[in-house]
């Protein structure tokens, strides 16, 4: 699997937050400057089954969009185009709510051994 | 009504990397509600719970847009304050952008704690909207006991043991409550129905004045069902008449959704942890009390409606 970003501070103008950080060195009530920083804090290792997209099974309805907690269906021009991994946890929702059953959920663990069984294969 | 495909580009406001539980109710709730202030300034206010430390954790914020600490308590307070100042600016000239006001708070911080907070900003009619985020449960202490947990419900603070089998008393009606202000707008949602709670969102954004919208917002962790399985399981709760969509515009009580048929409340109570104690030999008369309760509670509501007082059909 993929490493996720979990260190402080990773945004664009976010000061970086280091652990022997000085109080006074932190923003003035704990404010952040930057909205919806969240975003480069990643949480897809939370994951323990994956969505996957079938492609032509998909009728681009966005249910799956609009029922996403973590707002990773990435859609573009009013279409499905992708998942965000790096912040899916693997609810299972979005497969639970396609009407034509166009996501799967895979075992982040299975897809990992057969990426390792491929490789060594090579 | 705007399609899913129009709404899926407007700037998402709350964004993925906060730390709310997988499937958690309160990521799709919020996710609707701001999305159906399309391309307004909105500033949010949360009461301290699950949502509010989940997603401002520091140095990170999944709001993108503006955003108001508050305590436990005052997140009514909190956002009027944050409206009468930005009335005053703008009446000096000193901003002339245009912005809209929403807090959230969850059932303890609405109908317990926040209470009073909530009840007089609503009563001051600041340009508010106030939305409860109602998991029926304080679920970021532990899941104890509120004043919106139903009859049954087991809960850290009210055990489903030998003798009392989990809460004994019955709900708060805290949107009816909330329409007993008359304000201009008060509401009862169900994430079930996506444009139910659109509609509802956008009219809150749009009123003069303060509206209250009450949704179902599910815990996978404090209920214990398949997390999955959220939106089948508020359907269970709309279809008993367990949760029943309605809303109260300018005095005017409307039901917006009637089941056709008879759901019995176990199809709700069933697919739930907190619950499994009531199926248990010796405990029907729980889920007796807890059914004639929701059959009262639906005849009074079709009345207050202007519809006529019956069952659906079995
Ligand atoms: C005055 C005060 N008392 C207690 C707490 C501790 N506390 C923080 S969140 C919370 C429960 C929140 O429950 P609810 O409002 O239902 O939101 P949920 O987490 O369920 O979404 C409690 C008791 C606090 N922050 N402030
Ligand atoms: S819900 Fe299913 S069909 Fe609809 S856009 Fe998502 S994947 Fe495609
Ligand atoms: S599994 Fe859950 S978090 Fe991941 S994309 Fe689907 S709904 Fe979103
Ligand atoms: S405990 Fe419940 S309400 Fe809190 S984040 Fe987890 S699922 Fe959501
Ligand atoms: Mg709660």
């Amino acid at each position: 699997m993929t490493p996720f970003n979990r260190n402080f501070g990773q945004g664009r103008n976010t000061k970086a937050v280091r652990l022997d950080m000085n109080w006074k060195e932190l923003t003035k009530a704990g404010n952040i400057y930057e909205p919806g920083n969240a975003a480069t804090y990643e949480t897809g290792d939370w994951r323990t089954i994956r969505p996957v997209w079938n492609k032509d099974r998909c009728i681009h309805c966005l249910i799956c969009w609009r029922y996403c907690p973590d707002a990773s269906i990435i859609s573009t021009d009013g279409k499905f185009d992708s998942f965000d991994y790096k912040h899916c946890k693997g609810c299972g929702i979005c497969a639970s709510v396609c009407p034509v059953h166009a996501i799967d959920m895979f075992s982040e663990d299975e897809i990992d051994r057969r990426e390792e069984a491929r490789k060594n294969e090579e | 009504m705007a399609t899913l495909k129009e709404l899926a580009k407007v700037e998402e406001r709350f964004v993925g990397g906060h730390r709310l539980c997988a499937g958690c109710g309160h990521g799709i709730s919020v996710r609707m509600v701001l999305n159906a202030a399309e391309d307004a300034n909105v500033v949010v206010g949360c009461a301290t719970g699950c949502l509010e430390v989940a997603s401002t954790i520091y140095p990170y914020t999944a709001w993108n847009c503006s955003f108001i600490h508050s305590a436990f308590e005052n997140a009514g307070a909190t956002i009027g304050g944050v409206e009468a100042a930005y009335k005053s600016l703008k009446k000096q000239g000193k901003l002339d952008k245009d912005f809209k006001f929403v807090a959230f708070g969850g059932d303890g911080g609405t109908y317990d704690i926040g209470f009073q907070s909530l009840s007089g900003a609503m009563e001051r009619g600041h340009n508010i909207v106030y939305v409860c985020l109602d998991n029926e449960a304080y679920m970021n202490t532990g899941i104890q006991r509120s004043s919106a947990t139903p009859m049954g419900a087991d809960t850290t603070t009210s055990p489903a043991g030998k003798v009392v089998p989990g809460k004994q008393q019955p709900r708060k009606d805290l949107t009816a409550i909330m329409a007993a202000h008359n304000i201009p707008y008060a509401a009862q949602t169900a994430i079930s129905n996506w444009q139910d709670v659109h509609r509802k969102a956008k009219k809150a954004f749009d009123v003069e004045g303060p509206a209250f919208i009450n949704i179902l917002s599910p815990c996978p962790r404090g209920w214990r069902y398949n997390t999955p399985d959220i939106v089948e399981l508020v359907k269970a709760a709309v279809e008993t008449r367990f949760w029943p969509m309605y809303e109260v515009e300018n005095g005017k009580w409307k039901l917006n959704y009637k089941p056709k048929k008879y759901v019995p409340i176990e199809e709700f109570l069933k697919p739930q942890g907190r619950f499994r104690h009531l199926f248990a030999p010796g405990n029907e008369h729980m889920i007796k009390a807890i059914q004639e309760e929701i059959d009262n509670r639906w005849l009074a509501l079709l009345e207050r409606c202007g519809e006529t007082p019956e069952l659906p059909p079995k």
